[in-house]
């Protein structure tokens, strides 16, 4: 069986993947600063992290690549705050024949859409990002935080998801030039183009079919390049860590995530359990005479929390043999919120035992 | 404030907060006081895992129609459905020529191209849906388990943003209405959930702001989720405690009495302050909701939060 450490020390990508609000950010950047400390170059691509989180990780900068923290470890830790928009426009400059297609595809309000509209694009974007980070071959280590979504499955579909967007059926008739595309479109393609100019004026539909002429040719540069990004993340190099908070939500969460993932023929590399409480042993019986007073409350709040402890343990082996062989970390829940080096190295000691001092 | 005035303040109420403060449980625990008031309620969600049924005791997730998740002494009801964008969008779209081609339209993937043509329109069509069934009085109230809190401002802003897009036709007009019906603090309203910690609050304080400023919709109480019941005696001393009360322990038991009450006052600690700059900064009514010691929520966790919810509407002015 492997360890976190395990893939800390020998994976190039590491996802870490969940709902919302179960910690995904601090988990992701603990992971960095393990990597760090066991001497690797590490990079860390968070996704729209709580503010101070954020300027622990950025100290003031604004970036869309990587921005080195010092400190005490013998590799390296860099961080990058993901801007999807920044990052599909560069996107679209390296892929435009030339300068005049990138300017007219990033002027058109579509385009300006497709990053808050279409589902999946902010995903497809960190792909994108930690490809590119990954490929640049400056880092040992990549770890990428997922975009909030029920489904943490989400990020892997997404690649696939733009490039079916851009390589639409309707979408290649409405590439015809000018005019001509109502004679050569389908009925389906007219009727569905009638309703929506009626549905939402002419202006909306003439904008649309200008962003899909505007695309023209760089379908294949697309194409390619998610063709890449879902490689990497179906070799040996990339593991998928699910994080979790010990709720029966994070069961269905991970059930569905083992199976998906491999099926996908992606690898489940560790379940993290976030915010566990601590083990405190068995609970003490209180005698019937003793309900009243402070030594009655103070074992009735030790066997409060020894029973949830125990509930939240017995959740936890549950998620752990549905991803067996995959071993499962458990982060306790801690005193404060987690927004700065001090509390990342706290997670980290939960992660990798021994390896952040 | 009475119960059942509480729960008819408005004809929906919108219940949105960070991902992970216990947003789904609060909207569950709101329908079912509201239905234990006699209310017919009718419980939307954008999307269901099973969370919701499964905090009624049902085991079958939410469908686009219908069904009945509970019917409680007092002759109301809670019904529960889904609102997914897309079907809103199918919907919109039959009804406005497309019915043929409208399964066709979900197939190839052009529903994703008229998302991305026209912003908003997804949430326009769901918030116009939620109008809809306002109108035709579908139920006493509407409650909509609203998207995690920066899709939340989103949601609810971009029917202001389609306005500025689409210069006339039907989708103008629908947006119109939408915009109309969250400015109507009769017609509908926002609750904010929330967790005693530190980015929780900062995220409720400035979504609260944004969505008065950006959306002008009334702003109901927060609901302060997950607070741990104060204890008094977490500092005392366990041993003279246990001296005191006239019991002899061993030391093992001890230290674990002093682990867990350090613990519990660390927590109490965090959450006080939390609570404390809540206050400061929002000015608007909380209501506490406790933490349940329990890691599965089911329909014996919601009663305990519903009986804690109308204890804290109780205690609003």
């Amino acid at each position: 069986m492997t360890s976190v450490e395990d893939l800390v020390r020998h994976r190039s990508v590491l996802v870490c993947c969940g709902s919302g609000g179960v910690g995904k950010t601090t988990v992701a950047a603990s992971l960095a600063l393990c990597g760090a400390s066991l001497g690797r170059r590490c990079c860390v691509v968070t996704i729209d992290p709580a503010r101070r989180l954020a300027d622990a990780l950025s100290e003031g900068a604004i970036l869309n690549s990587p921005h080195e923290i010092e400190g005490p470890w013998s590799g390296s830790l860099h961080a990058v705050m993901l801007d999807a928009k920044v990052t599909f426009d560069d996107l679209v400059r390296n892929y435009a024949a030339d300068e005049g297609q990138a300017e007219r595809i990033l002027a058109n309000r579509v385009y300006r859409n497709l990053v808050s509209a279409l589902s999946g694009t902010q995903e497809y974007m960190a792909t994108e990002k930690l490809f590119e980070l990954h490929d640049e071959g400056h880092f040992d280590l990549v770890v990428v935080d997922t975009p909030p979504a029920r489904n943490a499955l989400d990020f892997l579909a997404a690649p696939s998801r733009l490039t079916g967007f851009l390589d639409n059926r309707l979408l290649r008739a409405l590439l015809m030039p000018g005019r001509a595309y109502m004679r050569a479109a389908s009925v389906f393609t007219q009727t569905f183009l009638r309703t929506l100019s009626r549905v939402a004026g002419g202006e909306i539909v003439e904008d649309t079919i200008t962003f899909f002429q505007a695309f023209e040719g760089m379908e294949q540069g697309f194409r390619d390049r998610a063709g890449a990004v879902e490689r990497l993340l179906s070799s040996e190099a990339t593991s998928f860590i699910l994080v979790g908070t010990p709720q029966r939500e994070s069961v269905d969460d991970a059930t569905y995530f083992a199976t998906h993932v491999a099926e996908g023929g992606q690898h489940v590399g560790a379940l993290v359990v976030n915010r566990m409480l601590p083990d405190l042993g068995a609970a003490v019986p209180l005698p019937d005479g003793e309900r009243e007073g402070p030594w009655a409350e103070l074992v009735g709040n030790l066997n409060d929390l020894t029973t949830i402890a125990q509930r939240q343990e017995l959740l936890v082996e549950e998620i752990a043999a549905r991803i067996a062989p995959a071993p499962v970390a458990r982060v306790p829940l801690l005193g404060a919120d987690v927004h700065d080096m001090y509390g990342l190295s706290h997670v980290a000691r939960y992660l990798v035992p021994g390896a952040v001092p | 404030m009475d119960v059942a005035g509480f729960c008819r303040q408005a004809n929906i109420l919108v219940v949105a907060g960070k991902g992970g403060v216990g947003k789904t449980t609060a909207t569950a625990a709101l329908a079912l006081v509201a239905a234990r008031e006699g209310l017919e309620v009718v419980l939307t969600s954008l999307g269901d895992s099973g969370a919701i049924p499964r905090l009624f005791g049902a085991d079958r997730p939410l469908a686009y129609d219908e069904s009945v998740l509970a019917k409680p002494r007092g002759g109301g009801i809670v019904r529960g459905r889904v609102l997914t964008p897309d079907a809103a969008l199918v919907e919109y779209l039959g009804d406005h020529g497309l019915g043929r081609v409208s399964r066709r339209l979900v197939k190839t993937g052009a529903l994703d191209i008229v998302a991305t043509a026209i912003p908003g329109i997804r949430e326009v069509l769901v918030l116009g849906k939620l109008k809809q069934l306002e109108l035709a009085g579908t139920a006493d109230v509407l409650l909509l388990d609203a998207p995690a809190t920066g899709h939340a401002l989103r949601f609810l802003t971009s029917s202001g943003g389609l306005l500025d897009a689409a210069r006339g036709g039907p989708l103008r007009e629908q947006a119109e209405q939408v915009v109309a019906m969250l400015a109507d603090p009769r017609r509908c309203q926002v609750t904010l959930v929330t967790i005693p910690e530190e980015t929780p609050v900062n995220e409720t304080v400035e979504t609260a702001f944004r969505l008065e400023d950006e959306v002008g919709v009334a702003l109901g109480p927060v609901i302060v989720n997950d607070c741990y019941p104060m204890l008094e005696h977490l500092e005392d001393d366990p041993r003279s405690a246990a001296e005191a009360a006239g019991v002899v322990v061993e030391d093992d038991v001890v230290r674990r009495v002093g682990t867990a009450a350090a613990f519990r006052s660390a927590r109490q600690r965090l959450q006080s302050s939390q609570l404390e700059r809540l206050a400061r900064d929002l000015p608007l009514p909380r209501v506490v909701l406790p933490h349940v010691f329990s890691s599965a929520l089911g329909p014996a966790e919601l009663d305990t939060l519903a009986a804690a919810l109308v204890a804290g509407i109780g205690g609003l002015a």
